[in-house]
């Protein structure tokens, strides 16, 4: 027994990372599409963007349910010290969804599309940039007296998570363009990669600047990476950071069209893991662990019975729609 | 300004839910309305049903989207204003929303890219075949949150350990004593609602004497349906009234406005609860009905408010007034669905333009009486959150009032936007009505996105 409840927790957290990276990836490109919208000309390219994801931004939005739900089922103590703490940016990136969300509708039924056009720029750029915030909050850390937050309504907004905040909005355009190169030909495709390099410097440069600031602000952090025997095993990380950075480049110059989009996913994982090994073992830095927020192991080890059902029937008909609707967008799909 | 942070939790949480219910009942009962119309159009091969379907795809569409955004905005407020809760009962709770998400989220919103999208891309089985799944998404989604949310009415299965919810059986708590009633109750509900906008916006074609066709088919079908589920209703609706009288009785006890429980009950068609004098100001009653009704019995007790203490009641006058809008809604749905059959059976339902009219004004019936069925069982938990476990003071977030207070105000002016929107495209929508036959021989339906924006005079 003791031995499961020091396993179970892990494994929890291993699936939350990666329903975390599943969301990151999939809303990201679509989320990202909507930061892209005001660099395009007209409603028609619109048209056409928004027809990359019409079919999918759903499925991917389910992923930011199951993230938040994940927390709540597993580690319940953990999401009830987050979600007061990072009250405001949780709600205004809900608020922002709502308008971005009825956008995918609202637009193609209204008479002029150009008002929720900029509704669904606004609120994916909106949702993004809270999103990054909220990740910076949680990992400049939250004030916790008797495992319950006991901080103030405003703690979360410091100038480390506004640059998380911005870090995000380019990473998803990042994700945006290459997508769109992909998915789509003519005019939105070509724009899609000339933008694709502009943002890929944005990316690396925030990139770069979140990893000078996060173990400057946080000693924490700074111990974990540059203490000896630690740095040997981890210098890797930004090395390969960089390799694929240059290879996405690379492939952006060669027209190629799927690689790009890989390898920004791949910029994004590697972040992330840069991320992951800067909290291990926090759920709620710098205090409690994924062992003290824990749910109780019958708890886990009955949601787990289902997941390992049900998730990979997830995965199976999420693939065979995102194979359905494979290829470039044809002009003028839709039910409308 | 002094903000009541428990308060404004209660009416945040209240806003949102009430805004959020108003889609998924819509959205449970228009899935099967769309698979059934499918398995009609795979079975027959008449086109009015795969008209009829397309025309409701796009009504569902705009619908979906409503309910998905405003669902999101309810898993995530588990967490930013009932905390406490989240961290008293997530070992219990928690799992259920994690199964609502895994079972029934991710089904919903992936077949639903198919079924908005993919009619050009699979055989009409499969496109079929996607509306039942998202139907049975839906319905899905409804048992796991209804199953969290009664029990939180009827708690049991579980253990307080360490002043945390630990589950001992899993069974227990997914099957409460209340959920079977409650579940019963909310799908009819969500069906009962879809049938009268399916007959008020079949009734609103004949009424302005165009797509007949599929005017009288809906008028038809929903009448069928409406016919069954309607009574159905009172009798589901009764036994759970019974079921609460036996887990909730001070709730009953304010759905009666019933004070004194010594004396048999009785049922009160209208009355004006006085909550600080302890008893009703005026009275219209029904001699011993409610007896009647709860007990089968002329001089069946029922426990009165006056047996426990205020700070354990909930607030009656709300409770009171939204059990009777329900039930009165209620019977008149009964009352349009007999009435209806009837016309039917004499053969004038398509002529009767009275009754058509009146059906095409109260499309909103269901809804009405959904929201108002949820005030009275909600309210009539009060001051519990989790029943006789944890009150609702006790469960909120360490967070100040103001912030509930400006993030309230965010919400109710996102959501008026957003709803006000979604009416009035819809309406369109309705306006607009069925493609019909003959102008698109392509299996790509118009082959233009705006076609549905295009002013109502277009075709008529």
């Amino acid at each position: 027994m003791a031995s499961m409840e020091m396993y179970l927790p892990l494994i929890w957290a291993a699936l939350i990372g990666v329903s975390v990276a599943m969301y990151i990836i999939l809303d990201g490109f679509d989320l990202g599409i909507g930061v892209l919208f005001p660099f395009t000309k007209s409603e028609t390219e619109r048209d056409q963007m928004m027809r990359t994801i019409a079919p999918f931004w759903d499925g991917n939005e389910t992923w930011l349910i199951l993230g938040g739900v994940g927390l709540f089922v597993a580690f319940p103590r953990a999401y009830a010290a987050i979600m007061p703490a990072l009250y405001i940016p949780v709600i205004v990136m809900l608020v922002a969804l709502v308008f971005r969300g009825v956008a995918f509708e609202f637009r193609t039924v209204s008479r002029s599309k150009r008002g929720w056009s900029f509704s669904f720029a606004l609120g994916s750029t909106i949702a993004t940039f809270a999103q990054g915030v909220i990740l910076g909050g949680l990992v400049q850390g939250i004030e916790v007296s008797n495992r319950e937050f006991s901080g103030g309504p405003f703690d979360w907004a410091t100038p480390f998570s506004f640059l998380c905040g911005v870090s995000l909005v380019a990473g998803y355009a990042l994700l945006g363009t290459t997508w769109l190169h992909m998915k789509t030909d003519g005019e939105v495709a070509a724009r899609a990669q000339r933008q694709a390099k502009y943002w890929l410097i944005t990316v690396l440069f925030f990139m770069a600047a979140v990893s000078v600031y996060t173990p400057i602000a946080e000693p924490r952090i700074a111990a974990r990476w540059f203490s000896l025997p630690n740095f040997y095993f981890l210098w890797p990380v930004p090395t390969i950071t960089a390799l694929v950075a240059f290879a996405c480049w690379h492939w952006i110059e060669r027209d190629r069209e799927v690689p790009p989009f890989l390898a920004s996913i791949a910029l994004f994982m590697l972040g992330y893991i840069g991320l992951v090994i800067s909290n291990y073992p926090y759920l709620v830095p710098p205090s409690l662990t994924i062992w003290d927020t824990a749910a109780s192991a019958s708890s886990q080890v009955f949601m787990l019975i289902g997941t390992l059902f049900l998730l990979p029937m997830v995965l199976g008909y999420i693939i065979f729609v995102y194979w359905l609707f494979r290829g470039k967008v044809r002009e003028g799909e839709s039910y409308h | 300004m002094d903000a009541d942070p428990v308060l404004l939790a209660r009416l945040q949480f209240a806003f949102t839910v009430v805004f959020h219910i108003i889609f998924p009942s819509f959205t449970i009962g228009l899935s099967a309305w769309l698979a059934t119309l499918g398995g009609l159009w795979v079975y027959t091969g008449e086109e009015r049903y795969q008209l009829l379907m397309r025309f409701w795809v796009k009504i569902f569409a705009v619908s979906f989207g409503m309910g998905v955004v405003s669902g999101i905005v309810l898993s995530y407020q588990f967490g930013t204003n009932w905390s406490r809760f989240s961290a008293f009962s997530g070992d219990v709770i928690g799992p259920l929303l994690g199964y609502e998400v895994l079972a029934a989220f991710f089904l919903e919103a992936t077949f639903l890219g198919i079924l908005l999208f993919g009619f050009s891309r699979v055989p009409p089985w499969l496109y079929t075949l996607s509306a039942a799944v998202v139907a049975f998404g839906t319905m899905s989604s409804a048992f796991w949150i209804l199953a969290a949310n009664s029990w939180m009415h009827t708690p049991v299965g579980y253990a307080v350990q360490n002043g945390v919810a630990v589950p001992v059986d899993w069974l227990q708590i997914i099957f409460n004593p209340s959920f079977p009633y409650r579940f019963a109750h909310m799908l009819n509900a969500a069906y009962l609602t879809t049938a009268f906008v399916v007959l008020g916006v079949g009734a609103r074609f004949l009424l302005e004497g165009r797509h007949l066709s599929e005017g009288r088919t809906m008028l038809r079908m929903a009448i069928g349906l409406a016919v069954v589920l309607a009574p159905l209703q009172l009798f589901i609706g009764d036994q759970h009234g019974l079921n609460t009288l036996e887990h909730q009785p001070i709730k009953v006890a304010a759905m009666e406005g019933h004070w004194d429980g010594s004396k048999p009950a009785d049922f009160h068609i209208f009355a004006w609860p006085d909550e600080k004098a302890g008893k009703n100001r005026f009275e219209i009653s029904i001699p011993r009905g409610s007896s009647i009704i709860l007990t089968h019995s002329l001089d069946g007790l029922i426990p009165g408010l006056l047996s426990v203490p205020p700070d354990q009641r909930p607030p009656v006058t709300i409770v009171f007034f939204a059990f009777r809008i329900m039930l009165a809604l209620g019977f008149f749905m009964i009352a349009a669905a007999l009435y209806g059959a009837f016309l039917w059976w004499r053969g004038t339902l398509f002529e009767a333009r009275w009754f058509l009219r009146v059906v095409a004004n109260t499309w909103w019936a269901g809804f009405v009486a959904v929201i108002a069925g949820w005030v009275v069982t909600e309210s009539g938990r009060q001051p519990w959150l989790i029943y006789n476990v944890m009150r609702t003071a006790d469960g909120i977030s360490p967070v100040p009032g103001a912030t509930v207070l400006g993030t309230l105000a965010l919400f109710i002016v996102a959501y008026g936007i957003v709803f006000s929107f979604g009416i009035y495209y819809m309406n369109r929508l309705i306006k607009h009505g069925p493609d019909s036959g003959g102008h698109h021989d392509a299996p790509n339906f118009s082959g233009n996105p705006l076609a549905a924006a295009q002013p109502a005079n277009r075709e008529h």
